[in-house]
């Protein structure tokens, strides 16, 4: 018999990974985690409601005067969900007006659904304070992530990867009332595209699902350009409205501090680690495929893997974005032909998907939805990742702090996790505070799907891959066991830290791959 | 711990140590107030609070009681300090705020830091690490210098050359640096006499002396060490000034003690007048003066630092060039230059092929009771035979050749 436990927040159940989750999130019934692939729902995705072409300009001009108008006409009330996306990252203008706006039509209790938040979107802290928006349904980075974490919200946050979002929404767990899309440029029928334009910021593959299956698609754009926009990201023919304004996005933020190359010493030892271990184990390979997050140092990573393949003479099959200079780099060197490209990281993939055949644009439905035929993640040979802790059984948390505060967004991480080899490079320690624990604050990953932790140390072979230990013997890099790393780590450390007291309340869900909950964030005290 | 200190004959006032601000990671700041009554009050604010607020609480207490404080306020604003920073941090607070105390709070020596020095080892690298900066500490070993050397002098400014010390002092009981010699700038004249006072005897392998102009500055150094410590512990006095280069050779042959001499160009040329420039023309005769002073000495001769960080191809360079003089070693202020110095100080692949075939005839003229040794045509002198076994040995070190190299016939 499972463990449960009442809470103000309802009934919390045990699950598959021996954690406390909520059977409810938000009025909705949640399914606990039952492991890796252990989940298996029936029946048929959802689909959006039909639409008649005579209810549409004929002309195909579908533009309003006004983002107001335009929500006003989709018919934008209490309670509706809001989608909106981040390939601007940092620079977004969007989501924070339509909530502008939305507080001006009077709205309230409004669910947004971000494909994550960034903290250019502090001001949706006072939507949150006046009512207009309930809660958050997407990764939250910095002061919101923070502003849930105390218990703010009056909804439960739910964080789910990429390919979640794309899952909850075709299985009909989140239904989208109105999406929202910026897009750098876009014609008057409402196709779109993110590869040019004065405000380009590459591709919109985060609000491709929305774009399908919304009841209501705006199209927001500062740079309407004559029928047809090609090349089409965004199909017009999915499109209600389109809105002109007069910037949509800073695409100079689009570089935020997760997108540049790490200078610090530790950091480029730990990517020089994982290069070398790659090369070592024998993944480095004719044809070999490899993707590295966001984050300094597997950016630094590429770098060091790059001279390692023209030391080895060895060009890669494909490579995964998020796309930034390094791997462009590559690609106009013949070192790879294909970038398959989730997300620009800089305006060099910005160029380079413009410019270059060879750099494909893909959506989390390509890459990342674990309910569909496939995906390209299972695909990739190597994978480098960050995380905010690990676990003695490799077990790994990216969207809280060790204090219990919730400050990243989860992004395409657990869905990365699929890959051939699954590597998570993070420091042994962080201002005092130990990496590897023995168990992480947050179960965001189950440690049967992370094959590699790498620290400035040495690196730590999950057990269950045996063929990993083997492959490694040799290595010029240091292999530690994990319990032993734990041990070095604690003695300088000054012991093994205390557990972060945490309050009752649960503050935010955090969703496995497959729509069930794998873990919950509580909140914590000022 | 007992209570020894000795407070009545000192003055007391409320003092401070270490760095202050919303910014500060991997360290401390302290503000101690000595009282006549109240016991010990401690006021702690910290980034890690609820993970080691309470480790953090237990130690300060530990610390009065270990430095004989009865009566204090103690305010701590913590950015993630290890805990051998913080206890240097709460004991320079105390001696700055309790005149004349003699209470010392030692961390435990970890077993990693007992290595004896060596007078023989290769300096190829030597990492600086700023004396007052614990962050660059920690994980200096990962980026296997040669050698890492604890900052006291230019790095630290004179404010904080007592909390420095006594930081260098913890760092050199607790930190693991995985088997680099373990060395301590220390500042010229009578306040490095006072940086070997608190160091001299805590495992330290290597001194190196500031702007040293005679052979009388460094016998100095070596006549407190003797007062302080029976442990070997060497010196490299760095030559900074071209009255410094006009007594090199005596300075190299200072003392015992000696086992290198080295050069800073940054002062030389501020000293001569002119700019420093790469090619390094300005100061070829200073290091070619400073090279063979240290070879008359028998002592091994060390380049200056090379100073931009991103240029690891004129660091290469001018490492080649230093080697192609007869340096041994040259400074490093970045991690990230340790590996380019050691590789441009290692023999290359010729070098090592060449070293083995005379080694190898050398060898063979033995087994056969040869007093000349010859490869093909050429007869080889012995200085050239000891030379090919120096870099043989130099190459088997670096992990270029098999230590069974001759057996496995490789």
């Amino acid at each position: 018999m499972a463990a449960t436990e009442m809470t103000t927040s309802g009934e919390l159940v045990e699950n598959a990974a021996g954690r406390l989750v909520p059977a409810r999130i938000n009025e909705r019934e949640s399914v606990p985690y039952c492991g890796v692939g252990a989940h298996l729902p029936r029946g048929n995705k959802v689909g959006p409601p039909i639409r008649r072409a005579s209810d549409y300009p004929a002309s195909g001009d579908k533009r309003v005067g006004s983002l107001r108008e335009a929500l006003e006409r989709c018919g934008l009330r209490d309670g509706m969900t809001i989608g909106t996306h981040h390939h601007f990252r940092n620079g977004d203008l969007v989501a924070n007006a339509v909530f502008e706006q939305a507080a001006a039509l009077g709205c309230e209790d409004l669910r947004w659904f971000p494909s994550a938040s960034f903290p250019c979107h502090e001001p949706q802290i006072a939507h949150l304070e006046s009512g207009v928006i309930h809660h958050i349904e997407g990764s939250m980075n910095g002061p919101l992530g923070d502003y849930c974490s105390r218990g703010k919200m009056r909804g439960m946050g739910v964080l789910r990867s990429h390919g979640g979002r794309w899952q909850a929404i075709g299985d009909g767990e989140v239904h989208v009332d109105v999406a929202v899309i910026a897009a750098p440029a876009a014609d008057c029928f409402g196709n779109a595209t993110g590869d040019r334009g004065p405000s380009a910021c590459g591709l919109l593959g985060f609000a491709l699902a929305d774009s399908l299956y919304a009841d209501h698609v705006i199209v927001v754009t500062d740079h309407l350009v004559p029928f047809p926009c090609l090349p089409w990201q965004i199909q017009g023919n999915n499109v209600d409205f389109v809105v002109e304004v007069e910037k949509v996005g800073e695409p100079d933020k689009i570089v935020s501090g997760t997108t540049r190359v790490t200078s610090s010493p530790d950091r480029l030892l730990i990517a020089e680690h994982c290069a070398s271990f790659v090369r070592d184990t024998g993944i480095l390979r004719e044809g070999f495929s490899f993707q590295a997050g966001a984050g300094g140092t597997a950016l630094a990573f590429g770098i060091f893997l790059k001279e390692m393949m023209k030391e080895a003479g060895v060009t890669a099959g494909f490579v995964r974005g998020g796309s930034n200079e390094y791997l462009v780099s590559m690609l106009e060197e013949g070192l790879t032909p294909v970038i398959l490209d989730g997300q620009t990281f800089d305006l060099e993939g910005v160029r380079s998907m413009r410019e270059n055949p060879g750099h494909q644009n893909t959506s989390p439905f390509t890459s990342y939805n674990f309910h569909g035929k496939g995906n390209f993640a299972s695909m990739v040979d190597v994978v480098i990742l960050g995380a905010t802790e690990v676990d003695v059984d490799f077990n790994a948390n990216v969207v809280t702090h060790t204090d219990g505060r919730l400050l990243h967004g989860i992004g395409g991480w657990q869905n990365c996790l699929f890959a051939g080899c699954t590597i998570l490079a993070v420091p042994s320690f962080r201002n005092r505070i130990p990496v590897v624990l023995d168990e992480v604050t947050t179960l965001c990953g189950p440690g049967e799907l992370i094959d590699v932790i790498a620290t400035e140390r040495g690196l730590c072979i999950n057990p269950l891959r045996t063929d990993l230990v083997e492959a490694a013997r040799g290595s010029s890099v240091p292999i530690l066991d994990i319990r032993e790393l734990k041990r070095e780590i604690d003695g300088l450390c000054g012991g093994a830290p205390d557990r972060a007291r945490t309050a009752e309340r649960v503050v935010a869900a955090i969703q496995w791959v497959d729509g069930t909950t794998i873990d919950c964030v509580r909140a914590v005290g000022e | 711990m007992s209570d020894t200190a000795t407070t009545e004959t000192g003055e007391r006032r409320a003092a401070e140590a270490g760095p202050r601000g919303e910014r500060v990671r991997s360290d401390c700041w302290i503000g101690l107030t000595p009282e006549l009554s109240g016991g010990v009050v401690l006021e702690v604010s910290s980034t890690v609070e609820s993970t080691y607020g309470r480790s953090i609480r237990a130690l300060c207490e530990q610390g009065a009681r270990a430095l004989g404080i009865e009566h204090a306020r103690i305010r701590v604003e913590d950015g993630g300090a290890l805990p051998f920073v913080l206890m240097a941090r709460l004991e320079a607070a105390a001696r700055r705020a309790l005149g004349g105390l003699e209470a010392r709070w030692l961390p435990e020596c970890a077993q990693a830091c007992r290595e004896p020095a060596r007078r023989e080892r290769r300096r190829r690298s030597r990492l600086y690490l700023p004396g007052d900066q614990p962050k660059y500490m920690t994980n200096a070993g990962l980026h296997v210098p040669d050698a890492v050397i604890l900052d006291l002098e230019d790095s630290v400014p004179p404010g904080a050359k007592d909390t420095a010390r006594i930081l260098v002092r913890n760092a050199l009981r607790q930190v693991d640096f995985r088997g680099a010699e373990r060395t301590v700038r220390i500042n010229p004249g009578s306040l490095g006499l006072t940086d070997i006072d608190e160091l001299a005897d805590e495992n330290v392998h290597l001194i190196l002396i500031p702007k040293v102009e005679s052979a009388e500055e460094v016998r100095a150094v070596d006549a407190r060490l003797r007062e302080r410590t029976e442990s070997a512990v060497y010196l490299m006095p760095i030559i900074e000034s071209s009255r410094g280069v006009m007594c090199a050779s005596e300075i190299a042959a200072a003392c015992e003690r000696v086992v290198a001499v080295t050069i800073g160009l940054e002062d030389y040329t501020a000293d001569v007048g002119v700019p420093r420039t790469e090619e390094g023309r300005e100061s070829l005769w200073a290091r070619s003066m400073i090279v063979n002073a240290a070879r008359a000495a028998g002592v091994q001769a060390i380049d200056s630092v090379f100073s931009d960080v991103a240029d690891t191809v004129g660091l290469r360079r001018s490492v080649l060039e230093a080697k192609a003089l007869g340096f041994e070693g040259a400074g490093c202020i970045h991690p990230r230059q340790v590996r380019v110095v050691h590789e441009a100080f290692d023999p290359t692949p010729e070098e090592v092929l060449r070293a083995r075939q005379i080694v190898c005839a050398f060898r063979e003229a033995s087994e056969h009771g040869l007093a000349v040794v010859s490869l093909g045509s050429k007869m080889i002198d012995p200085p050239v035979v000891e030379r090919a076994l120096k870099t043989v040995a130099q190459a088997v070190e670096s992990g270029l050749l098999a230590a069974d190299w001759e057996e496995s016939g490789d």
